[in-house]
């Protein structure tokens, strides 16, 4: 295997005497689609928090490109070209769908004093009206993104954190909360992106079919714990997954 | 809402202007002084509306930044200096200022930083009260001259009024375009949802920071005419009380519209002066003495049932007609 | 030596009043996390409650007694109700604004109302200087530090040891988890906002008959509270405490040994060192990043 793009080694996380992440290690490939699934309460968000630097892991590492991450803010998280999108909704609500796209893309270029001489759309109208097309946001591209349905914020959501081209995206519930129709729309959005771009994702999911359809592999997580690993066919016949699912 | 002004939005600024240009050949001395008080504290207005209303950063020191101009103008001027030098060096102390208030404060939560400002008009007051071999102390700084612009003396009230709404002009041009560069949607961003921003490689703290210095650099340039325009400065106008009433017209008007400022500075000082000068009668002398108080009650009314300010609601009201 | 304890003991006395301020204040945000810009205004209010209640001929404590059922009722509930509930969901900001807003208002209210000059308010402590082994320590300091301290003694045992406050408390750390346990969230905000609003006119009531009451008396003490509570940490109580205290004693010592002009600064200097090294407050726990 080539260098992983993502390493997280041994990572723990706790809260006093409760361990939110315990001892968990995986590697993510470049142009790879991992998904995270797990019930709730097994430190899935936890986990993605310590490696995008919301929270300081109480012991562990993480590497991103061979060099380490661990602990970083999430500024420098971002600038090292990882993106993400919350579990819950995080669009800028005032600005209009196109400069929501923008916005998450113009920091990525030239300095702070630069981007105060730069045009306004700051060189990246082109590839946010790009991505307007491919998620079909284009009747509401001028709207301010606090108007839209939840579904179609969450669409821009998922579009801002693609936007600066990251080399690494980790979603958490992309799918949480939309109508089944725009579930497969998304679906098949991510893979597209996957295809073209060679975009590397890891997917937090409850929607079990959403997840075991996109992803290449599946890590599970109870308690903390990395409880299994591997490709979707084989986590879903594992037998201690089906107990923390099922909570037999 | 579209960063920077729509055509419609510009047509309004020049109109306002040509109207504004206009209208003193028709007032007294005392109409057209309040005239170019309006200019300048818009000026300062437009400031604030840039930390608070469009990058979401309380700030409760403006009236400090706009003493610290004020008095920076008018001792550099006393020592010897021409406006035109003082002018932009009040802006560069401001701006510094601005900066050294805010560096401390972010580290901690960004809320801190309106505690930091709060804490820093105090002392800035202070200082002007207290050091007296500076700033005269309760005296003041007295017979402060008026500039002269290319050799015309800018020294006679109509003169000034143009200087002054020249400024605002500028100062008006300066911000639309700011909000029209990528600065203007990271300000948005900001204001909006900072954690997500964060995550989009956006510096938080460099544009908090940044909206901090920009806010203080016009209460600065504002300050600075200020000076010249009264003639005569102390402690007063300086204090935390007049911080508060900048925020509160800054909200009244509507926070992050570009005409916020034009509007809330209006009903703060120019709306009382009319009162005042309606003579006589029962009536008019209650709204003077309870002017303050429907102000504070307006704000409270603003914020629970109108969050967009005098704007909002008419922009409201127009939708609904 | 002698003027140092005397000192101390009058700086007690004022930093025990700031922290009745503070710690109102502290109450407000840990519950339902408002920040109360009218603070100052909350002790005005009732001392001028009291002054109307003097001039209706009722004595001091019956006036003192009306100025707190006054307060509990419209600094307490009404406020609550009126301001606070419509905009708690909105985020720091609008309450800042709002509350800013009521303390203009009340302030000029009372400016125009009942008079702009300071007004005489009745001596609650015989006057007089006590001299206790060749130190002279004030009876009006040494009351007020009394009372003050039985005050924050009560509040404080009535928070750990009595079932109201420890739900109280309960609400206060994690809402959620005390809704389940069948604590009636919304009556102990409620009950929380009462207690900010009968200790502000408990502050009132000793503060006052130094400071005359006048309509901006408010500014200085709201300031203070303020401050005190950022110094000594925002969720903690006994930081509220710890912060008054530190700030009066610190106040009065710079007002003698510096420079009595700079007094008001000393706030300020406190709060700058206490966010550049410990930005959590002196006693205060640092709160998780949160998403």
């Amino acid at each position: 295997m080539t260098q992983p793009l993502l390493a997280v080694d041994r990572l723990s996380k706790s809260y006093g005497a409760i361990r939110a992440v315990h001892d968990v290690s995986f590697a993510v490939a470049p142009g790879e689609i991992v998904g995270v699934i797990g019930p709730n309460g097994s430190g899935k968000t936890t986990l993605f928090n310590c490696i995008l630097g919301q929270t300081v892991p109480s012991a562990g590492a993480v590497r991103f490109r061979g060099t380490p991450l661990t602990g970083a803010a999430p500024l420098a998280v971002s600038r090292r070209g990882i993106g993400r999108t919350f579990q819950s909704l995080q669009v800028f609500g005032s600005l209009t769908v196109r400069d929501n796209l923008i916005a998450a893309a113009q920091e990525f270029q030239g300095s702070m004093a630069a981007r105060l001489l730069a045009p306004s759309d700051a060189g990246l109208g082109a590839r946010a009206d790009a991505m307007i097309e491919r998620f079909r946001l284009g009747r509401v591209a001028r709207h301010p993104a606090g108007s839209l349905s939840y579904g179609q914020q969450k669409l821009v959501d998922i579009a801002m954190a693609f936007m600066p081209d990251p080399a690494l995206v980790l979603l958490d519930e992309p799918a949480a909360g939309i109508n089944p129709s725009l579930v497969e729309e998304l679906r098949a959005l991510l893979e597209g992106l996957n295809r073209e771009r060679g975009a590397t994702f890891v997917v937090i999911e409850h929607n079990m079919d959403f997840v075991m359809r996109l992803a290449q592999r599946v890590l599970v997580l109870a308690e903390g714990r990395l409880l299994a690993e591997g490709a979707p066919e084989t986590v879903r016949a594992h037998p201690e997954v089906m107990e923390a699912y099922l909570g037999a | 809402m579209s960063l920077g002004l729509t055509r419609a939005q510009w047509l309004a600024v020049l109109a306002v202007l040509v109207a504004l240009a206009l209208l003193p050949l028709g007032l007294k001395r005392f109409g057209i002084y309040m005239l170019s008080l309006w200019c300048v504290f818009v000026v300062a207005g437009h400031g604030l509306n840039l930390t608070m209303g469009y990058a979401g950063q309380i700030s409760l020191g403006h009236a400090a930044f706009f003493g610290i101009g004020a008095y920076a103008s008018a001792l550099l001027v006393q020592a010897g200096w021409s406006f035109w030098l003082a002018l932009p060096a009040a802006g560069a102390i401001c701006v510094a200022a601005g900066l050294v208030v805010g560096f401390p404060a972010l580290r901690v939560q960004h809320h801190y930083l309106a505690f930091a400002t709060l804490g820093f008009n105090v002392l800035a007051w202070l200082f002007f009260r207290n050091e007296e071999w500076l700033t005269g102390g309760n005296f003041g700084v007295r017979n402060i001259t008026r500039p002269a612009l290319f050799g015309r003396s800018l020294d006679g009230d109509l003169a000034f009024f143009y200087a002054c709404l020249a400024l605002m002009a500028a100062a008006s041009y300066a911000t639309a375009w700011l909000l029209a560069t990528p600065w203007g949607r990271a300000f948005a961003a900001l204001r909006d949802n900072p954690i997500r921003a964060e995550s989009l490689g956006i510096d938080i703290r460099a544009y908090t920071l940044a909206a901090f210095a920009l806010g203080a650099l016009y209460a600065g340039v504002a300050g600075a005419f200020f000076a010249p325009l009264v003639g005569y400065i102390d402690p007063s106008p300086f204090h935390l009380t007049h911080s508060l009433a900048f925020m509160m017209a800054i909200i009244v008007g509507g926070a992050g519209r570009f005409f916020g400022p034009f509007l809330g500075i209006a009903v703060l000082i120019l709306l009382p002066e009319w009162l005042r000068g309606i003579s006589g009668g029962a009536l008019t002398r209650i709204a003077q003495e309870w002017y303050l108080v429907g102000f504070g009650v307006l704000v409270m009314a603003m914020v629970v049932w109108c969050p967009g300010g005098l704007l909002g609601l008419a922009g409201r009201l127009r939708r609904r007609a | 030596m002698a003027d140092l304890v005397q000192l101390l003991v009058s700086g007690c006395a004022t930093g025990a009043v700031y922290a009745l301020a503070a710690m109102g204040f502290v109450l407000l945000w840990q519950t339902s996390g408002t920040i109360n810009f009218a603070q100052g205004e909350f002790v005005m209010l009732p001392a001028f409650a009291m002054l109307a209640g003097l001039a209706l001929g009722l004595p001091l404590p019956l006036a003192f007694l009306a100025s707190l059922v006054v307060a509990a009722l419209v600094l307490g509930a009404a406020f609550k109700r009126v301001v606070v509930d419509p905009l708690v969901r909105a985020g720091v900001l609008p309450l800042v604004v709002a509350t800013l807003g009521l303390s203009l208002a009340a302030k000029h209210a009372v400016r125009v109302g009942f008079s702009a000059e300071a007004q005489p308010f009745p001596q609650i402590f015989p006057e007089g200087v006590w001299n206790v082994l060749g130190v002279r320590v004030s009876a009006a300091d040494v009351g007020t530090l009394l009372v003050a301290g039985a005050l924050l003694a009560a509040l404080h045992l009535f928070i750990t040891r009595t079932l109201f406050g420890r739900s109280m408390q309960a609400c206060a750390q994690n809402p959620d988890a005390a809704r389940v346990l069948g604590i009636d969230v919304a009556g102990m905000i409620l009950a929380t906002f009462v207690i900010n609003a009968l200790l502000a006119a408990c502050a009132a009531l000793l503060v006052t008959p130094v400071w005359f009451a006048r309509f901006d008396m408010g500014e200085a003490i709201g300031l203070k509270a303020f401050f005190a509570a950022i110094i000594g940490g925002f969720n903690q109580m006994r930081g509220a405490l710890l912060g008054g205290i530190l700030l009066g004693v610190l106040e009065n010592l710079a007002a003698a040994y510096l420079s009595a002009q700079y007094k008001d600064g000393v706030a300020l200097a406190l709060f700058v060192l206490v966010i550049l090294f410990r930005p959590e407050g002196l006693l205060g726990r640092a709160e998780e990043r949160k998403v």
